[in-house]
């Protein structure tokens, strides 16, 4: 009770300061009169009563200051004090406060943006109740380490399996949606009837799907995405019930998906069907197209699912050996699978975000450490006049805490500005993949990051100087004079600073130069094709009016001849896979007249039209193409591609040779009549796969893309293309009319390369600033302190060429240093980041000479200023210096 | 010098509350005085400890301040127990007679162990 009275009172005590200290000082010289009085009348002379009670008081002043200390509360009237005078400290040097908080501000603006990616792709948990449970289940093989399930090999081991509570499956699909304007096309979800109940996902309206759904005789229903919900049906309640024609058939919608919905492996699926366990894939253990997703049981690990899977997988394998063969089991993390291909760059990134700070704080720490050399007298002094230590030492802490909130709070600012623009960089096709993106921004997770760093920061900023300033002694600090010592040591620790600085950009150059190399190499790879002057469509048929092989090869027909009539339309072919995109859609083959031991040859399928490799500009090897008559009624001929080729028949002449399915069926048979050099079918930065390619004639489909030669720029095609396909089908459906060039440029691999490129590049140019700026401080820092040596050395008939050198030499030695360090520290940085570099190794020699080589440059620029200005020293003045 | 006891800890307050029960309203120097008088001169206080003090029980609330005349007609600041103050001595005096009585005991000859 008493103790929080006397709190509060002392709380109050930080009022009427003046009134209190007069208060005071008048009953301490009342004191002093009265024990003066008392004494002299004991007998003293007036001058020693009064040092008689002086005496026994224990000196005026350390009375009062220890009534002071009782009076308020010491702690927050040092804090109020330290901080008065450390804004003051910082706006009586503009230039050293600017430029800290500059500095620390980039530093962290960047590692907080690119946290904020980290943390949104890798940190969260994905939102799914328990979704540290949810795994991805794939089958694998040869050819993929991830392979897609077939719909049997599913129910297999869904049945057998013991480490899973649910297991369902997906598969991405696409429908024509008839809409007021016709048709158009509609991504959508194929899913197995439990797949929202193993994510934990409840619908916002309706019902997810029933067991009952999957089966044989089921009635065709659909659920809707949110923003389908909103955007195609106006977000009306009674949406329940209501039918909806997708491709020409018709469905019930019985369920809408909430707002929040995300499930990034089918990003922007509006529709979600049930697999139709009837379908022509279904039935087909050879048919791989889907994905899984399970939830583990409790007490059930990774480990034990794949063993678990595996055992049941080689019971498959010898039960169905034609179609199982060599089939093996993958399972990851859902939450890997999400972020996988983002996580590789996004630690990069975070890596070089993590050097800038690194260097931001090593180069404000030196300006710290620089301005607590100068202001080691002022230390003295406050020391000698009774500051304790820990008073001194608050003082550092109060500034460090100053210079940092400034920073970090600006560093706040311009990362969510940062932020945003990094996040509308994302090309829009990636956005759908990259759900997880949703709520990005400065998040409590995100804030608590910064908080941390800003944290580290002050404890490395107050450390620094009090670490220095303990090193040297009050009494040598108070003769400044005898600056030798203390002035040397500085300059050795400004000196290992500053190395550090330059070996960080240095890694960071580095860095930079080879993710731009490999940009380039990525850009620059051989296509085996010409990218310019090619637009693209993807157009999508129903089956039920075009499934018919006659009626869909008729569809392809009139669909290229009425573009190629277009204005500016050089050729027009169709495909049904547009060159660089990925590799998949496979097919497996057996060669007649080659032993076949059972293994899976797997090659890349597509269906080409006869004007297809005109088109695209591609190179005739042997043989010839296939042309638009050799549809059906002729015998079924392909082109495979110079791999596929080099692999299968090494030092043979394939042309006439036939291949066919694992069995040799007979009506599987096609006979090889060209090989083309190969086309770049899949991503940028993957190896070619062997490809054969069919005619679209004699294996038609009803999705497939056009592609148009132009003569005038393709974007000036691109608005028409949808329209003419339109007005020749309304039920036809088209999308995605774009340029390969666009689409090569925007694809994930060229975006990852591009953006690590970009941001490391910017991490390595504000590095490389910092750097050379922390080097300058150093030599003219070490100029002024020599001005004196250097005018004696002058005096003594040195030159100003030998000032130079003198001055030079030691920066060289700095960069040097900075350089070698930098070079051992670019290789094991590259090395580790070797997956993101395409055709450059780690060690690229030219690249690491070239960035040395403009470190150095950079260096000797920084250093040639002082250097200058040591030659320039008037040798009088010089001598007379102090 | 060396014979005199320093003042210990905690000990000053009670000292003080203690002077100002039997003397009434009081300055800093006459409680300070009559510190060191009743302790027959044997304590070694420096006048200057008595102020902190002094703050520290007025914030308490054991004590009260005001401005009057000495004696010798000097302006001087007069303390005066407050009815917590009582209350507060009363309590602090009993405390300590107990430690003493225990301490004695421990410091009694020849009493309990072997």
């Amino acid at each position: 009770m008493k103790t929080l009275r006397a709190s509060i009172v002392r709380l109050g005590g930080l009022l009427h300061q003046q009134r209190r200290e007069a208060d005071l000082a008048a009953e301490i010289e009342s004191h002093i009169a009265m024990h003066t009085d008392d004494a002299m009348r004991a007998g003293l002379t007036r001058e020693q009563a009064r040092r008689q009670a002086l005496l026994k008081l224990g000196g005026v002043e350390a009375v009062k200051e220890a009534w002071r200390d009782r009076r308020g509360v010491p702690f927050l009237e040092h804090l109020w004090l330290d901080l008065k005078f450390a804004l003051r400290q910082l706006r009586k040097n503009p230039a050293f406060a600017g430029a800290a908080v500059l500095v620390l501000a980039l530093g962290m603006c960047a590692s907080t943006a690119i946290f904020a990616f980290v943390d949104a792709a890798l940190v969260r948990p994905l939102p799914y109740p328990g979704a540290a449970r949810l795994v991805a289940v794939t089958e694998t093989s040869a050819g993929f380490r991830r392979a897609n399930l077939s719909y049997l090999d599913y129910q297999d081991w869904k049945h057998f399996n013991t480490v899973f509570q649910s297991f369902d499956v997906y598969s991405g699909g696409g429908f024509l949606f008839h809409g007021p304007d016709g048709a158009e096309p509609a991504r959508a979800g194929r899913v197995s009837a439990g797949f929202f109940r193993t994510l934990g996902v409840t619908p916002l309206l309706g019902r997810g799907f029933l067991a009952s759904e999957e089966g044989p005789g089921a009635p065709r229903v659909v659920m809707l995405a949110h923003g389908t919900w909103q955007q195609r049906f106006g977000g009306r309640p009674d949406i329940l019930g209501r039918a909806v024609t997708l491709s020409g058939e018709s469905y019930t919608i019985v369920g809408v998906l909430p707002a929040d919905f995300q499930f990034a492996p089918l990003g922007a699926a509006e529709f979600w069907t049930v697999i139709d366990a009837r379908s022509g894939c279904a039935v087909r253990r050879s048919c791989h197209d889907l994905d899984g997703v399970a939830r583990l049981k409790p007490g059930a690990t990774m480990a034990s699912a794949v063993a678990n899977l595996a055992s049941i997988a080689r019971q498959l394998e010898q039960q169905y050996p034609d179609s199982n063969r060599g089939r093996g089991v993958s399972v990851i993390l859902f939450a890997e699978l999400v972020s996988g291909d983002f996580r590789p760059i996004l630690m990069l990134l975070m890596g070089g975000a993590g050097l800038l700070l690194l260097i931001a704080c090593v180069n404000v720490a030196s300006l710290v450490l620089a301005r607590a050399e100068a202001r080691k007298r002022e230390m003295a002094v406050r020391s000698a006049l009774g500051a304790s230590r820990a008073r001194l030492c608050s003082q550092f802490v109060t500034e460090a805490v100053l210079l940092v909130a400034g920073a970090g709070a600006l560093s706040l600012l311009t990362a969510s500005v940062l932020i945003e623009t990094l996040k509308k960089l994302i090309p829009a096709a990636m956005l759908p993949q990259m759900s997880f993106l949703r709520d990005l921004g400065l998040n409590p997770a995100v804030l608590a990051y910064a908080a941390m760093v800003a944290v580290l920061a002050v404890a490395w900023f107050s450390l620094a100087p009090l670490l220095h300033l303990a090193a040297s002694k009050t009494r040598d600090s108070l003769a400044e004079g005898a600056r030798g010592a203390t002035g040397k040591a500085w300059r050795r620790l400004g000196s290992r600073l500053v190395v550090v600085e330059l070996a960080i950009a240095m890694v960071l150059l580095a860095g930079a130069a080879l993710l731009g190399k490999s940009l380039y190499r990525l850009l620059h790879v051989n296509l085996g094709f010409r990218p310019d002057h090619l637009a693209l469509i993807t157009v999508a048929a129903p089956d039920v009016s075009y499934g018919a092989k006659e009626r869909n090869v008729a569809l392809g027909r009139e669909i290229v001849s009425r573009v190629a009539s277009l204005p500016g339309v050089e050729s027009v072919a169709l495909t049904t896979q547009p060159p660089v995109t990925y590799n998949g859609n496979t097919d497996w083959i057996r060669i007649v007249r080659k032993p076949y031991h059972g293994g899976h040859i797997e090659v890349n399928e597509r269906d080409v039209s006869a004007g297809y490799f005109q088109t695209i500009g591609a190179r005739l090897l042997h043989g010839r193409y296939f042309s638009d008559a050799e549809d059906a009624s002729k015998p079924k001929v392909l082109v495979i591609n110079e791999t596929f080729a080099e692999r299968y028949f090494p030092g043979e002449d394939p042309i006439g040779r036939q291949i066919g399915d694992t069995q040799l069926t007979p009506k599987s048979i096609w006979t090889i009549i060209g090989v083309v050099a190969d086309i770049r079918d899949g991503a940028l930065d993957s190896e070619i796969w062997p490809t054969e390619y069919h005619p679209f004639n004699q294996d038609p489909s009803t999705y497939f893309t056009v592609m148009a030669r132009t003569r005038q720029k393709p974007e000036a095609l691109l608005p028409v293309l949808g329209p003419v396909i339109h007005q020749l089908h309304p039920d036809v459906g088209s999308t995605g009319e774009t340029t390969i060039e666009a689409s090569i440029n925007s694809s994930m691999t060229a975006y990852l390369h591009r953006s690590s490129a970009w941001l490391v590049g910017g991490f390595a140019a504000t590095a490389l600033l910092l750097g050379v700026v922390g080097l300058y401080g150093v030599v003219a820092y070490s100029v002024s302190q020599r001005t004196r040596e250097i005018g004696v050395r002058m005096a003594l008939g040195a030159g100003r060429v030998s000032v130079y050198r003198m001055i030079l030499q030691e920066a060289g030695r700095l960069a040097a240093a900075g350089i070698a360090l930098g070079a051992a520290g670019s290789v094991a940085a590259a090395t580790l980041a070797r997956k993101l570099l395409f055709g450059v190794s780690s060690w690229d020699a030219p690249t690491l000479a070239a960035v040395a080589g403009l470190l150095g440059i950079a260096a000797l620029a920084a250093s040639f200023v002082p250097a200058r200005r040591a030659a320039r020293v008037n040798v009088v003045e010089a001598l007379r210096c102090e | 010098m060396g014979n005199k006891a320093e003042v210990w800890q905690g000990t000053l307050a009670l000292m003080v509350l203690k002077t100002l029960e039997a003397m009434g309203p009081l300055h800093g120097y006459g409680i300070a005085r009559r510190i060191e008088q009743t302790s027959g001169n044997r304590l070694a206080l420096n006048y200057g400890t008595l102020y902190p003090a002094l703050l520290k029980l007025e914030q308490e609330g054991a004590i009260e301040a005001e401005w009057g005349l000495s004696d010798n007609h000097r302006k001087a600041k007069f303390y005066r127990l407050t009815r917590a103050g009582r209350k507060q001595l009363a309590r602090a005096a009993q405390d300590w007679e107990q430690a003493t009585a225990i301490l004695a005991l421990f410091l009694a000859p020849g009493e309990g162990g072997a």
